[in-house]
């Protein structure tokens, strides 16, 4: 008898083209003080078993089949009374987002103590100590004080605890943790997995975390279960799994996952995914339009010259100019970028790592300091025609590939429009010739020329966005955090391409992530940021061997350790 | 090119096919009926020189034996006049159908113009910011607070004064247009300028940006196409209130004058003659407006609902 049984479970949503089968056929079980994983990409129905558990489908979804048993008694087919009351009394949830999974009109206390009072039926006066025990439980200091705060007076990880204790306040039998870890810095997230770890063991608690981190499922699962297109393609021991997997599309996933220990060259087998219309073997990019020479004035100097670079936001206007309240998010960053580089920037959240970008590129105007593509200041630069020069050998790539491409416009029209307003072809049936062949050679072939964004998914987007930014021949490309908004196989594809693209073409390349594993694989150079400020540049090798700056340090002992 | 020319179709019919919204369209018969209504409508009024039984400004055609007949199912009712005549042997029928095409011209032409300055307003003040866009919205708030039919009526009010009687006999048309839609252009404006607020700091806006398109050109081509959904759905239901600011300006005889009748003119016309027992002469244009505006109206709705992804 397991504490948690999932039999055969179908949930089906209905739309007008036909029921779409999210899970199915799914069987799983969870044992007391056991964490068992279940991984997989967007789209996989990994949250979606975890609702059906407790019967929180998203409407119109629907149990088509299968059953749900807590200690050999059927739970899926009770009364909507029934089942909210196993809801949060014997199955607790944590969800992804502290921000909004608690109330922010009322104090932490009064959630918590109602929650308690709704399932144990204890007086207020004892449910409000058992609410200050569960929050020093969790790790909350200064409870007493804290139980009388709001949210917003907690931080992203003080608050994930409070939906902690709020889980955990009725001695549930089994959590459910939905992505509980991936709102939040890794820092944070450390912290967070090893409270769940203890209480699950001190507690006899059986949790189900459902996640798409292959490092989180390292760190702490017990056994895991790999979700694909809505099917379970394996389960098993954690250990035996990620070592030794034994399904294809396993296999696939790990080895897309970028490895924090050492530097591979390229990430094998991620084919599984998504069908990629790769160019043929015998096509040289050097013979097409993009791999020809530029018309670029040779230059020796460094690539970027970045040099005391100041940034302040406005944060309130005043009528006059000098009682203006500034925040600054850049306090004077200076580095260079040598051609043919990839030059990496990692931080966390709020560093300032994209401001860079966006004044490299003339988004930002820099308050103090000065940019220099190739030695000229474009910021300097009156002349249009001279600015432009410049500007077409700089391009970027964005990180959210939903919103870095106009979704009233084609695609062939996206990447065509750099190309005309640069003057780069002298017809429109060049202009149609080259904007071809940089479909082909992000690999997405011809025919994704007339269909407009809302037709790809994330990683086919972000193929749109590099072909539109090679769309110039730039020579210095910016990668602001690229594979951020994707899933891991996709992201190994995309690192791929940006990668077999760089060298192929000489690229000079800033790669903006706070994913140290992904720095890892792409640069040669890294700077680690910390609130507007660079705390120390190195070899890639070399910053990850031997860390000179404490905060370095610190991000590279967090970092979730997949292979160790 | 003839090949693309078929792929093009049936590229487009895919589109449509797929699309939800016309899916929603097919499948609410409240959004269906009521176009048909108003194009129905719409289509009276644009033929009706050719479907109209009598051309009601002809006056050769116009016989005053004719005058005040009921509708042709009452007694003394003539088959030519299917609703009856007015006072000067018009056929009811036939002015309706001149009638809606100049409401429906005004209200078109107004909400185009309306529109026209409430976006490009509403799209440089949400893209410029700072100064610029606080004296545009200043100016809108001002404007805000004063009802719409009393801006049209100023606006009507000052035109007569300036320019002489014949004259504003001629104009009156264009200067009806003119004041229901300097009345209407602040919706537009703070809708289109909230939704370019949100747009121009998407990251395709950047992307232009990085390339060193101008603003003017980011402004038109790229961030215009996407804030323009709710700007439709605006202009229809503008465009039943401007029917209706139309007729009421009519009805209290600052619009448009008896010898280019619209149905608000009508209206009035009409209303003389209610309590001497011809009702039919007010009623019928008066029904034909509700119709019109609330077919308008429903469409609105529906399109306001189907456009928004969290009703979905």
């Amino acid at each position: 008898m397991s504490l948690l049984e999932v039999k055969n479970l179908t949930v089906k949503f209905p739309s007008r083209k036909g029921d779409f089968t999210a899970v199915d056929d799914v069987s799983l079980n969870v044992e007391p003080g056991e964490i068992l994983g279940i991984v997989g990409e967007s789209g996989a129905g990994k949250s979606t078993v975890g609702n059906a558990i407790i019967s929180l489908l998203e409407a119109p979804g629907y149990m088509s089949g299968g059953s749900v048993w807590l200690k050999d008694e059927r739970i899926d087919d009770l009364g909507e009374n029934l089942k909210s009351a196993i809801r949060g009394r014997r199955i607790g949830m944590i969800f992804q987002d502290p921000l909004t999974s608690l109330n922010p009109l009322e104090t932490v206390g009064a959630q918590l103590i109602e929650t308690i009072i709704l399932h144990l039926e204890l007086s207020e006066k004892a449910a409000r100590i058992r609410a200050i025990d569960l929050l020093n439980q969790v790790g909350i200091e200064n409870a007493e004080e804290r139980v009388d705060q709001y949210p917003h007076q907690f931080s992203g990880g003080m608050r994930q605890r409070v939906v902690i204790a709020l889980a955990i306040c009725s001695d549930p039998e089994v959590v459910i943790a939905d992505e509980p870890t991936t709102a939040l810095d890794v820092s944070i997230q450390a912290q967070i997995l090893s409270l769940l770890r203890k209480l699950c063991e001190e507690r006899n608690v059986g949790m189900i975390m459902v996640t798409h981190d292959m490092g989180v499922i390292a760190e702490v699962t017990d056994r895991v279960a790999v979700m694909y297109n809505g099917k379970l393609v394996e389960i098993g021991e954690t250990e035996k799994v990620l070592y030794k997997p034994t399904h294809e599309y396993t296999k696939s996933l790990i080895s897309a996952v970028p490895r924090p220990d050492k530097k591979a060259h390229r990430f094998p087998l991620v084919t599984y995914i998504e069908d990629v219309e790769m160019l043929p073997d015998d096509v040289k990019l050097s013979d097409l339009w993009l791999g020809k020479t530029r018309d670029y004035e040779g230059f020796e100097g460094p690539m970027l010259t970045v040099d005391g670079l100041k940034l302040d936001f406005v944060t309130k206007r005043a009528i006059f100019k000098r009682n203006n309240t500034y925040f600054t998010a850049l306090k004077g960053v200076s580095f260079d970028i040598k051609q043919g580089e990839v030059f990496g920037i990692v931080g966390e959240s709020g560093s300032g790592k994209s401001t860079i970008a966006r004044c490299v590129t003339g988004i930002y105007e820099p308050s103090d300091g000065t940019v220099s593509i190739c030695g000229a200041d474009l910021n300097k630069l009156e002349d249009i025609s001279k600015r432009n020069y410049y500007r077409r050998q700089t391009q970027m790539v964005f990180q959210d590939p939903f919103s870095s491409l106009n979704g009233r416009m084609r695609v062939e029209n996206i990447i065509a429009e750099p190309i005309i307003f640069h003057k780069q072809a002298a017809s429109k049936a060049d202009v149609n010739k080259i904007v071809h062949e940089l479909l082909e050679i992000v690999g997405l072939g011809t025919g994704a020329a007339r269909k407009f964004p809302h037709e790809f998914s994330g990683g086919q987007r972000q193929r749109i966005s590099i072909a539109r930014a090679l769309a110039t021949r730039p020579r210095f490309l910016i990668c602001d955090e690229p594979t951020s908004a994707l899933d891991v196989s996709i992201q190994a594809q995309i690192l791929n391409l940006l990668k077999d693209l760089q060298e192929e073409l000489g690229l000079t390349m800033m790669f903006i992530s706070h994913d140290l594993p992904v720095i890892r694989q792409m640069c040669d150079r890294v700077a680690v940021m910390q609130s507007g400020e660079i705390l120390e540049i190195a070899e890639t090798e070399t910053l990850f061997n031997t860390p000179q700056h404490s905060y370095t340090k610190n991000l590279l002992d967090l970092m979730p350790k997949f292979r160790t | 090119m003839q090949e693309d020319n078929i792929n093009w179709v049936q590229d487009m019919r895919r589109r449509i096919a797929d699309n939800d919204i016309w899916y929603s369209f097919t499948h609410t018969p409240i959004a269906y009926i009521s176009a048909i209504i108003g194009i129905s409508l719409i289509a009276l009024a644009i033929f009706a020189p050719f479907i109209a039984p009598q051309n009601p400004f002809d006056l050769a055609s116009l016989d005053l034996f004719d005058a005040s007949l009921p509708p042709s199912w009452l007694d003394q009712g003539d088959q030519r006049f299917l609703l009856g005549t007015d006072d000067q042997g018009r056929g009811i029928l036939s002015t309706i159908f001149y009638g809606l095409r100049i409401s429906l011209f005004v209200g078109f032409t107004s909400v185009f113009l309306s529109l026209l300055i409430g976006v490009s307003l509403g799209l440089i003040s949400g893209y410029v910011g700072g100064r610029v866009d606080a004296i545009i919205m200043r100016i809108a708030d001002v404007q805000l607070s004063f009802p719409a039919i009393l801006i049209a009526l100023l606006i009507d009010g000052v035109f007569r004064t300036i320019v002489s009687k014949d004259l504003h006999e001629d104009l009156a048309l264009y200067v009806v247009i003119f004041a229901i839609a300097v009345s209407g252009w602040v919706q537009y404006a703070r809708t289109v300028r909230s939704s370019v607020m949100t747009e121009k700091i998407k990251e395709y806006v950047q992307a232009g940006q990085v390339i060193g398109l101008g603003s003017a050109r980011i402004m038109i081509k790229h961030i215009l196409p996407n804030v323009l959904g709710p700007v439709f759905v605006i202009g229809t239901l503008h465009l039943a209130l401007a029917i209706i600011i139309e007729a009421t300006l009519s009805f209290l005889g600052v619009g448009l004058p008896p010898t280019t009748p619209s149905l608000g003119t009508l209206i009035r016309i009409g209303n003389e003659y209610l309590f001497s027992g011809e009702w039919w002469i007010t009623i019928f244009p008066g029904l034909t407006l509700i119709i019109l505006s609330l077919s308008v109206n429903l469409f609105g709705d529906w399109l306001r609902d189907a456009l928004n992804p969290k009703l979905q």
